[in-house]
């Protein structure tokens, strides 16, 4: 049960239900990709070279791991909500549109679970 | 679907064309381009989690030149969606919206994407690592 009134709940939500947060989330996992970006690219330039060896090395490292796994997170959730707008944008059916988007979470919460459990079966040392 | 109104017009079909509107267009383009990217960040993550037979075979795929040339295009893509996001970010606060500053910021962001872009594999190919 909701103390909201129907109308305070409606105020403010505009023309695509849903407030400002969407547009307010894009922002802020922008602005946290911009540093797991970065440190993500300068991390592999610092690489002595990609073998298995050096690289798992690297991801198995307790703050490595802990940024990847934000690094995998954020950037889906940024993923999901770019694409979100551009099947908005270009979408007209309203079925096709819904069944896109859906289509779409699903695909990035599988690449999330993926990413993140490599990560952790890296860091934990029970790869084979 | 009956015209029954007069519907707006988008942007694209009124005004005068302007190289603003490419870079505005490419930050979308980047955008999801790097979210196909994701599938290869996932797939390289999960070859190294699969262990060194896995990884080695990933390597090898990583190496081949159509996914070599692939990847230089996402890390373009990567430099200049971060870049114009940060421009973008600015907006947002109400800053940079003068005509002479929106230019120069586009200019800025896509030879600054391109540089970081060259220098990123000039240092891993220097670096021995591509």
């Amino acid at each position: 049960m909701s103390l909201q009134s129907p109308v305070g709940k409606v105020l403010g939500l505009g023309s695509a239900g849903q407030g400002s947060g969407h547009w307010w989330t894009q922002r802020v996992s922008a602005v946290a990709l911009l540093f797991l970006g970065l440190w993500f690219v300068a991390s592999l330039v610092c690489l002595d070279d990609f073998g298995y060896a050096s690289v798992s090395g690297w991801v198995s490292s307790p703050l490595n791991s802990v940024l990847l796994i934000l690094l995998v997170g954020t950037v889906v959730y940024h993923s999901f909500l770019g694409v979100e707008v551009v099947v908005e944008d270009y979408v007209s059916h309203h079925g096709w549109k819904i069944g896109a988007i859906v289509a779409l979470k699903f695909i990035h919460i599988v690449l999330a679970a993926l990413g993140i459990f490599a990560v952790l079966r890296v860091a934990f040392g029970s790869a084979a | 679907m009956s015209t029954k109104y007069q519907r707006p017009l988008s942007p694209f079909m009124m005004y005068r064309f302007e190289y603003t509107m490419i870079l505005s267009f490419l930050h979308r383009m980047t955008g999801c381009a790097l979210s196909v990217g994701l599938l290869l960040l996932a797939y390289w993550l999960l070859s190294l989690a699969g262990g060194p037979a896995a990884y080695a075979q990933a390597q090898e795929v990583f190496s081949s030149w159509p996914v070599q040339l692939l990847l230089v295009g996402f890390s373009f893509s990567f430099f200049y969606h971060l870049l114009n996001g940060v421009r973008h970010l600015f907006w947002d606060v109400g800053m940079g919206f003068e005509k002479s500053t929106a230019r120069a910021s586009g200019w800025a962001v896509f030879i600054g994407a391109v540089v970081l872009t060259a220098l990123l594999w000039v240092a891993l190919l220097v670096g021995g690592a591509a």
